[in-house]
């Protein structure tokens, strides 16, 4: 038994329904008791659908334990595919469903529906929701393309070169309640239109079955969202011999990867970035002077695998930050996680527990936090400047303007959301130095520090963070800080202040010093700027 | 009067589960915790119901069911035991430990009433265990408050004076507000269930009359009546109307003189009685279909209906209390359709077919709803809004009235510029 407070992920049924609700003519019977249907509402609320996720729910009550729950699920199957008419139908369970063990998936294709009916088993007890949906997406391709398997998979991506077309390509992963999926395509697509490159399918966002049973036409796959897809792709490549993508396109360098990888894989002339320069304003923007300030901006990062690792490659390759924390929740992408902690210097925090990682950043004293909606409530809680990079999200997160991730646009957009927090900070010290109001400058955080919470609450809680972080950074000795000491780092402007401290308590414990007063605080400044 | 016409419908619902409820009962009382003991959905569940991750720890939590505690390789009674006593290193000053029956809990059969009495044994007097179910299999969404209530009400000491308990989660404001004005009736022994804080518990006897100020507290108000107190019949306090004869049932039974009740009450009921002038012109004649989900369907309809003036098409009620109700049909239009139970898909074509302008439902039918061009009002949004009371009826009204004045101010717009 694991105590859960708020988690990353819903269990491995609602990565099932994100797929179902993704696509058309595609329906899920859920064997569910009454309440599970509370997962319609991410659907209708958070990506603010204006349709219901297609899935019938069998509802039970503890009186139908008694009697015959199998015929309750025949009863909901044949009602849901009458009256809904998919083309391919998922049944699967959820958590409780699991333990009466009726198994809906056999029952469902001993009916004779007659059409493609696919079993989901997804552990909901060990299993969590990107494995879900990563698991039905691979369930239902392979599924609806079993058949179709060709005895000699020698395939060629360069078939278009004989066939004399343009090559193609799936774009595979992109689905609801996935972080910007819907402009992610449209920026790939764009992206590669660009490069002569046709999109054959995509899938699972507004395919149909009919649209996944011609997957096997495109020449490579593009895995856009490994947490999703690549089990897909992995299939298709052993069974269908199609190569995918191992490079997701967010950011510059990441994009420019990307684009190269697919150029080699269909045979194409080797791709020369030169060619693509300035497609995006982040390389200039970033290069421009005004981006001074952002120089080694302290920024910890954590979310879903995908973004994270681009995230952490950004910041530090396109933005000159310096990563201070890397981590993510997927255990699924924990290796790469932690093969890109050790480039940058750091150990990976792997884990579900948010309040392990809201420890990790206070310790850390980021001057930025890029997370997912968690991280965005901790760091506003300890003050701290925040953007969203990650499911799980909130209705905010699914903006109405286009915003990508990936590609040259999404790197505008990363660099817009992630620098305007931090900008917003700086301005605000503007503001407060100019009006000479001392004690208006040092009780005045950042907006960003208390949007929607309890502004005196975060506040006292902050200071007592603060005394708790100089005991915990550490199981050397710790040095006290003396009233004069704690004074004289009031003056410093509190976006920098965690970083002055954490510096200054490392050189007290450099130089031995038990307190920390005025004249260490200068001492530090001193030893860390020859 | 009384002849609404009450039908039955099974199939697919869309009603939360009784783990629902949480979401206010923690609010309520802020020195107790509620485990839930039970999987992943559930912990998803009242994230995604709550929305208020601003919290940094939230009173409530769950003890998340992995494969080991369903093989049996971990007694699944000790493993709660754990989590509770890190919880407690964690949360020292929770006082009331509610532990949460769900589905999977329930259909593995882990009793957690044995697992209360022993960590009651263990905790000695630190802290108070308690259970009850909240499981989507037994209870729908506001259920859950009266099993908690239910599982508290054992503890409630033993008294016989003469008191006046009000029972069902009220807003403090709301509360505050009730309980002065039953003062100025004469009434001075005012008490709430639940308390503010969890170990407040009122007393209860021969001598204590209960107001319900909620619709869903059935198998609570049966233990209070165990118990030794009167359950007032009334209907609830919702609307002008329905508060007044709340307040009625409960001033006849402390035998107020009329007139004083007429003297403290009849200023506030014209002044609300003005006040709803406005929105009756605004819902006066519009229809309105309410979908199951937190039992406050009928006395809504019933507010609605006689108050502001709406048509009736259907009131949908996940389960229909007929003796707890009754004071409510009662003042429902002749053949009212009360639907007890659902089949969504069914009640879907119902509502498209009959073309409702407002629609009372879950927030996982709003904006499909909402896309069909059909107004609609959250009912989860009515658990947690001052709604109760003489006073509170304008506002209650508004809540029906904002949606179809934004759909008018939205549609106009959109013809201008067409």
């Amino acid at each position: 038994m694991e105590l859960t407070l708020w988690t990353y992920e819903g269990p491995p049924h609602i990565g099932a329904m994100r797929i179902a609700s993704s696509m058309k003519e595609v329906h899920y019977v859920l064997h569910a008791p009454q309440g599970d249907t509370y997962a319609d509402l991410l659907f209708t609320m958070i990506e603010r659908r204006g349709k219901r996720p297609p899935v019938t729910y069998t509802t039970f009550q503890a009186r139908d334990l008694g009697g015959d729950t199998a015929e309750l699920v025949k009863g909901h199957i044949k009602e849901a595919v009458e009256r809904f008419q998919p083309t391919a139908l998922l049944v699967g369970e959820s958590c409780t469903a699991e333990l009466i063990q009726d198994q809906p998936g056999s029952l469902a294709e001993g009916m004779g529906l007659g059409i493609p009916v696919v079993s989901l088993e997804l552990p909901a007890y060990s299993k969590k929701e990107n494995w879900g949906a990563s698991e039905t997406f691979y369930q239902l391709i392979r599924g609806l393309l079993k058949n179709q398997t060709p005895e000699n998979i020698q395939k060629d991506p360069e078939d278009w070169k004989h066939q004399k077309r343009r090559p193609r390509v799936n774009l595979l992963g992109p689905s609801l309640l996935g972080f910007r999926c819907r402009d992610d395509v449209l920026e790939v697509q764009k992206l590669l239109t660009e490069q002569g490159i046709d999109i054959n399918a995509v899938a699972p966002l507004e395919a149909s079955p009919a649209d996944l049973m011609r997957l096997p036409k495109a020449d490579a796959n593009i895995c856009l969202y490994p947490e999703v897809a690549e089990s897909t792709c992995l299939w298709l490549e052993r069974n269908f011999g199609m190569p995918f993508t191992r490079n997701v396109p967010i950011g510059i360098g990441a994009t420019h990867d990307f684009l190269s990888e697919i150029h080699e894989i269909l045979g194409m002339p080797t791709y020369n970035p030169k060619d693509e320069r300035n497609k995006s304003r982040l390389n200039w923007y970033s290069q421009s002077v005004d981006s001074n300030y952002l120089t080694d901006k302290r920024v910890f990062i954590f979310g879903d695998g995908t973004h994270a690792l681009s995230a952490a490659r950004i910041a530090k390759e396109e933005l000159g930050f310096e990563v201070v924390g890397l981590g993510t929740y997927s255990r699924e992408m924990a290796r790469q996680v932690r093969g890109m902690a050790k480039e940058l210097g750091l150990e990976a925090l792997i884990t579900n527990n948010y309040l392990e990682v809201e420890e990790a950043i206070e310790a850390t004293a980021p001057e930025l936090v890029l997370g997912t909606q968690m991280e965005r409530h901790s760091a506003k809680r300890l003050g701290i400047p925040c953007a969203v990079i990650s499911t799980p999200m909130h209705v905010q997160d699914v903006p109405a303007r286009y915003s990508p991730q990936m590609g040259w646009e999404g790197a505008n957009v990363i660099f817009d959301s992630w620098v305007h927090p931090l900008m917003m900070g700086l301005e605000e010290h503007l503001i407060g130095m100019f009006r000479h109001d001392f004690e208006f400058v040092d009780g005045h955080q950042s907006h960003l520090g208390h949007l929607g919470g309890v502004q005196s609450e975060n506040e006292t809680s902050q200071k007592q963070r603060a005394i708790n972080c100089t005991q915990d950074t550490s199981s050397e000795e710790v040095p006290i800080w003396t009233a004069e000491g704690e004074a004289e780092l009031s003056k410093i402007p509190f976006f920098v202040r965690g970083k002055v401290r954490i510096k200054t308590e490392k050189y007290a414990r450099q130089a031995g010093c038990r307190k920390i007063d005025s004249e260490t605080l200068y001492d530090a400044k001193a030893h860390f700027n020859s | 009067m009384g002849g609404a016409t009450l039908l039955k419908e099974t199939g697919p619902r869309e009603v939360f589960c009784g783990l629902t409820s949480i979401v206010w009962l923690h609010r309520r009382m802020p020195d107790a915790f509620f485990l839930v003991v039970g999987s992943r959905t559930c912990a998803h569940l009242l994230q995604s119901a709550a929305g208020v991750m601003i919290f940094a720890e939230p009173r409530f939590g769950t003890a998340i069911l992995e494969e080991r505690d369903l093989a049996g390789l971990a007694d699944a009674h000790e493993e709660v035991k754990r989590v509770v006593h890190d919880l407690l290193k964690r949360r020292p000053e929770i006082r009331t430990l509610f532990l949460v029956g769900s589905c999977p809990s329930e259909v593995i059969k882990i009793d957690l009433a044995r697992v209360a009495e022993h960590l009651n044994q263990e905790l000695k007097d630190h802290v108070r265990v308690l259970n009850y179910s909240g499981s989507g299999i037994e209870t729908t969404f506001t259920q859950g408050e009266d099993g908690a209530l239910k599982a508290l009400a054992p503890l409630m000491p033993e008294s016989e004076i003469d008191q006046l308990l009000l029972v069902g989660t009220l807003s403090n404001s709301v509360e505050d507000r009730l309980v002065s004005l039953f003062n100025r009736l004469g009434i001075k022994n005012v008490a709430s269930f639940p308390p503010r804080q969890s170990e407040d518990l009122p007393s209860i006897g021969t001598g204590t009359r209960v107001l319900l100020t909620q619709p869903y507290l059935t198998e609570t108000a049966r233990v209070l009546k165990d118990r030794g107190a009167h359950i007032l019949k009334a209907p609830f306090p919702m609307g002008v109307e329905g508060s007044e004869l709340w307040m009625k049932a409960a001033a006849q039974s402390f035998n107020i003189p009329p007139s004083l009740f007429e003297s403290v009450l009849n200023p506030l009921i014209s002044r609300s009685k003005k006040a709803l002038e406005k929105y009756k012109e605004k819902l006066g004649g519009k229809k309105l279909f309410l979908l199951p989900e937190s039992q406050l369907e009928i006395p809504l309809a019933r507010f609605l209906h006689r108050e502001c003036g709406m048509e009736i098409i259907e009131v949908g009620t996940p389960y229909l209390n007929r003796e707890m109700m009754q004071p409510e049909l009662d003042l429902l239009p002749d053949k009212t359709l009360v639907m007890e139970g659902q089949h969504v898909e069914k009640q879907l074509d119902r509502v498209r077919d009959k073309k409702p302008d407002l629609v009372v439902c879950g927030m996982g039918l709003a904006n499909p709803l909402e896309a069909e061009g059909i107004s609609t009002k959250w009912s989860i949004e009515l658990v947690f809004s001052p709604i109760h009371g003489i006073d509170q009826a304008a506002d209650l009204a508004e809540l029906f009235s904002r949606p179809l004045h934004r759909h008018n101010l939205l549609n106009q717009k959109l013809l201008t510029h067409a």
